[in-house]
């Protein structure tokens, strides 16, 4: 026997059929926020969203099966389950983005989050069915709750790519949903208080989930911010993202750490180890280094290290990102790391792609020395800035006598990699320098000199370095057996088998 | 790129047309976008005669009519023989044909053609051709052609979408069983000994130009059956090795592997095997407006030709020949008595110019190729975006990323060139079905699948425009390529000479290039007397 449906009020009739609207298009952004988040965070999204969407399915046909084991006080049990919706889905999003760095498989929270909100959103609507019965003929009845329900999940399948998403977000989109849900709630409490048992506590509860949506709402940007900061170990001072990257600085007991795209680019507590050793065996080995090129290198660090020389008469910086040079210009901290190298007369700053740039300039400009530091060659675009095509355009612009240094990942972690690139610049007519030394938050780091002559590295140095001295110099050119030379084939564009190589290499050693 | 105008489509009354030009004007189509295409309204103007009798008349040494790579290359080689006076002849507003080309905002795109393979030792006029241009930069000492880096196909090239995932390479390797690779490794062994087998004669079983490959019975036998006959006969029945050398077949020839002579089928694999200097592995070579790249330094080198003109007679005249060019824009005749002229036009075509009744044992294979816009790259769960990248299973060929060659670290927008020949019901149908479809059908047939491919483009497809090749190219079907059709086809009679690539029966650019030196090279003997 059911409990007693609800007493004949035709106001609340549609009210209650406006709910069924409103919880049905609650109900299909859940799941579409879900389906999205999951594609966003682990990528292939057909099978994301066909799974979400099955898990959730699945669920609401529990919710349903589930509801026909409710006898008494539906009013109050729909009342229930739509605050409830409105907590757990409304912070279904913030809850998933910030547990993503937090769990060893996201799937677990993710098919949780997606199974509650299913199992409640399937108990609604048989429940209103059972709430309107005694007010409508049962073909009305199920016409205009299912209807209403159609209805409302077009709208939402509208509403989401087309204005949410773009507009609000994922985060706030599930917050602002969960207000709707609760709000549902809120107004049936008004509009039916009487047929209610503790209508004041229900009324109290609604208003805290409501006013706990509204605060999340207000502060999704800040929940963004610290979901990202989960992913990265200490706190982020600064963040953005470009059209070419997301630059991320983070700070602990004055340790700045960059990262790009998630790869740590530097540690300030040992990066003069890299900027000095990357810098001055090469520079210090060139007679008269008037003109220098740096490919990369927006943090100003190199351009720190060559500004060193005061032989040094320009210095032409090819960066890719003009963000990367505003924020190592601007920002206080960060100029006090590289020594406010951009305000340097001379230094002159060219925001153009490295390869498209050499390119278009091989036969113009020659240099004395050359800083080749581009990220390790991790995917098949920046393989090609590794490439024998490359480096045949680069030996184009070296000054006779001049010197070329590429930063060329780790010879310990990345053996034939390393070796690749050496192989590769000899290809293209270079006689190589090997060398490498040790940074802590790196490990053991290669470069490669590449000149008409073997380098050897100067033994007088500027005044002030903490790392390279002619001892340490004259010892980075050792190679201990794990880490010598191994052939290597040679990385042209038709056939990158650094990009193979390197991610083979990599892969094993985070496998430890 | 060659639009369609919808005046020469009303005034060529071409029925077939009457549904694709008129609709696509200002009509709402899912995307936007045109549908651009052979002149077929003008060209169809052939059959049906009633156009104007010249009314102007020059003189030329040799007119050579059709701009693509065949009468592109009899021009060029009539120049390097110190032949000038001539006057090349082209019914659409740009040279080019199969190897036409686009351009927007975002990229150059082929709308035909995009690669040729490195070349084989036999190809010695390609080979000059592309020393001419550039494309050959030199020799290394055992004498391998050194290729221009930024032409040879960058890696990563190839990759294949098959159980809900990217894998690298076009052979199907997810899900593959052992019996399936047994079946891999015979065949692809039985190709390697075809590509070493000499004939008695001493040529390759399989050269480019495949005139010069061997005449012994033993591999022309092959021209008698089909491919698909040929995998039955040796025993291999691999589901996913069939998809591959049908792909092979349908991607090459336009032609399912059902009607594709074994010949044909095996010179895919047996043929090509070009060497550059070095040690990479074997590619392509290829551009962002793929072989449009040739058309456009080759047309550099020679006068500029009449676009927009309609060859539509050609008859010996005065010890010469007489051809006479319809032009649209001023609806006139022009006539240019030559001393002889180069048809570099599909046989059909040339039939029609010579009066005759087209010989039916030529067939050719209708194709779409649709150029997306996109506002940023294709990505999907394996292997990163390729050049090519194929759909197991599809009845299109997958698309050629436009910007693949580019050196530049960001690339937000590109363009991809979806290749679909119409390959599933006999060529004449296929043809009429192709020309009554409008931009929309065939956007919405790209976009469906590209879109189930890659979800995550949604949004991110600014335009499609789509190309219609009624004759794309000859199909090497049973018997064509060493059967008498094509024997007869290749015999020159002056003063009218014949350059395409049907006369070879396979539409590659080296057959095409060297059917229009040849043409050209009995030009000059004809010319010298």
């Amino acid at each position: 026997m059911d409990a007693p449906a609800l007493p004949r009020q035709s106001p609340a009739q549609a009210l209650l059929l406006a709910s069924a609207f409103a919880v049905a298009t609650c109900g299909l952004v859940y799941e579409l926020i879900a389906g999205t988040l999951a594609s966003y965070l682990l990528g292939d999204s057909v099978t994301q969203f066909s799974t979400v969407i099955g898990v959730y399915l699945f669920a609401m046909g529990v919710g349903s099966y589930l509801s026909g084991r409710i006898e008494h006080d539906l009013l109050g049990v729909f009342v229930r389950v739509e605050i409830l919706i409105g907590l757990i889905g409304g912070f279904s999003a913030a809850l998933l983005f910030l547990l993503f760095a937090q769990v060893v498989d996201f799937r677990i929270p993710l098919y949780a989050v997606v199974g509650v909100v299913g199992v409640l959103v399937g108990v609604e609507i048989p429940l209103l069915l059972r709430l309107l019965r005694d007010q409508y003929a049962l073909k009305d009845l199920v016409a205009r709750v299912f209807t209403l329900d159609y209805v409302g999940a077009l709208l939402a399948s509208m509403l989401f790519p087309l204005v949410l998403v773009p507009k609000l977000g994922l985060m706030r989109s599930s917050f602002l949903f969960g207000m709707l849900n609760t709000g549902v709630a809120l107004w049936l409490l008004l509009g039916y208080g009487t047929a209610l048992r503790h209508v004041r506590a229900h009324r109290i509860a609604a208003l805290l989930v409501l006013a706990a949506l509204a605060a999340g709402f207000v502060y999704a940007g800040r929940i963004m911010e610290e979901a990202e900061a989960s992913i990265f170990p200490d706190p982020v001072i600064y963040a953005e993202t470009t059209p070419y990257q997301r630059i991320v600085l983070t700070d602990s007991h004055r340790d700045l750490r960059l990262f790009l795209n998630g790869n740590l680019q530097f540690s300030s507590r040992d990066e003069y180890r890299y900027h000095e050793a990357l810098v001055h065996p090469g520079l210090s080995s060139v007679a008269r280094p008037a003109r220098v090129l740096i490919f990369g290198g927006g943090d100003g660090l190199a351009a720190r290290e060559v500004l060193k020389y005061p032989q040094v008469e320009s210095i032409t910086q090819v960066e890719l990102d003009p963000a990367m040079v505003r924020l190592f210009s601007g920002n206080e901290m960060l100029t006090r790391l590289n020594a406010d190298a951009f305000a340097s007369p001379k230094l002159h700053v060219i925001t153009q792609d490295a390869f498209v740039w050499l390119k278009d300039n091989a036969d113009r400009e020659r240099f004395d020395f050359i800083v080749v530091d581009f990220p390790d060659p991790s995917n098949f675009s920046i393989g090609k800035l590794y490439s024998l095509t490359f480096y045949k355009l680069l030996r184009r612009i070296v000054a006779p006598g001049g010197a070329v240094v590429v930063q060329s990942t780790s010879p310990l972690i990345a053996r034939h990699a390393y070796w690749c690139v050496v192989a590769t610049l000899e290809a293209a007519g270079f006689v190589t320098t090997p060398y490498h030394v040790f940074v802590p938050s790196f490990g053991e780091w290669g470069f490669v000199m590449a000149a008409d002559r073997t380098i050897v590295p100067g033994t007088a140095y500027p005044p002030g370095l903490r790392y390279v001295s002619a001892d340490t110099a004259h010892d980075m050119l050792r190679f201990p057996p794990d880490m010598d030379r191994v052939p290597a084939d040679i990385n042209r564009l038709d056939s990158q088998v650094l990009v193979r190589t390197f991610d083979a290499e990599w892969s094993a050693y985070g496998v430890y | 790129m060659i639009r369609l105008r919808r005046r020469d489509a009303i005034i060529g009354g071409a029925a077939c047309l009457a549904g694709s030009a008129a609709p696509n004007a200002g009509a709402a189509w899912p995307y936007p976008g045109e549908l651009v295409g052979a002149h077929a309204a003008l060209g169809h103007r052939l059959r049906g005669g009633s156009l104007p009798g010249p009314s102007l008349t020059e003189r030329a040494d040799v007119v050579i009519v059709g701009g693509g790579i065949a009468g592109l290359s009899a021009a060029w080689r009539l120049r390097r023989a110190g032949i000038d006076d001539v006057v090349l002849v082209e019914l659409e507003s740009d040279v080019g044909g199969n190897a036409r080309s686009g351009r927007n905002a975002v990229s150059a795109f082929p709308w035909g053609a995009h690669y040729v393979p490195l070349l084989t030792d036999e190809s010695v006029h390609a080979a000059a051709l592309f020393e001419e241009l550039g494309i050959i930069t030199g020799r290394d000492a055992a004498g391998r052609p050194i290729y221009n880096d930024f032409a040879l196909c960058a890696d990563p090239r190839e990759r294949l979408f098959i159980d809900g995932a990217w894998q690298e390479d076009l052979l199907p390797d997810n899900g593959i069983s052992a019996a399936d690779r047994r079946q891999y490794g015979a065949f692809f062994s039985a190709m390697d000994d075809w590509r070493r087998a000499r004939g008695s004669d001493g040529r390759r079983a399989f050269a480019i130009p495949l005139d010069l490959s061997s005449a012994d019975e033993r591999f022309r036998l092959l021209d008698r059956i089909s491919m698909e006959d040929y995998m039955r006969a040796q025993g291999w029945d691999s589901r996913p090795l069939l998809w591959y050398v049908d792909y092979c077949c349908r991607d090459d020839y336009g032609t399912t592997f059902d009607q594709v002579s074994a010949w044909a089928g095996v010179h895919y694999h047996a043929a090509r095997g070009g060497i550059a200097s070095g040690d990479a592995t074997p590619t392509v070579l290829t551009w962002p407006e793929g072989n449009g790249y040739i058309v456009r330094r080759l047309q550099a080198k020679l006068a500029p030709a009449r676009c927009d003109s309609l060859a539509w007679r050609v008859r010996p005249a005065d010890s010469g020949v007489a051809v006479d060019i319809y032009e649209p824009a001023q609806d006139r005749s022009r006539r240019i008595q030559a001393r002889a002229v180069v048809l570099a036009v599909p046989r059909f075509v040339a039939d029609r110019l010579l009066g005759r009744t087209p010989d039916t044992s030529h067939s050719y294979a209708p194709w779409m190729v649709a150029n997306v816009t996109v506002a940023r790259l294709p990505q999907g769960r394996g292997a990163p975006l390729c050049w090519d990248n194929v759909v197991y299973n599809s009845r299109s060929l997958g698309y050629v990323v436009a910007t693949h060659q580019s050196v530049a670290q960001v690339q937000r927008r590109t363009v991809l060139t979806y290749y679909w020949p119409l390959s599933d019901s006999p060529p004449s149908q296929a043809r009429a079905w192709a020309l009554g479809r409008r931009l929309g059908d065939w956007q919405a047939m790209v976009a469906g699948e590209l879109l189930r491919v890659h979800p995550e483009l949604e949004g991110a497809i600014e335009r499609i425009d789509a190309c219609v090749w009624g004759h794309a190219m000859i199909r090497p079907t049973p018997g064509y390529i060493w059967g008498p059709a094509r024997a007869a086809a290749c015999e020159q009679t002056p003063p009218v000479f014949f350059a395409h690539s049907d006369m070879s029966g396979i539409s590659i650019f080296e057959e095409a290039n060297e059917r229009g030196v040849a043409a050209a090279d009995a030009v000059q003997a004809w010319l010298r007397g």
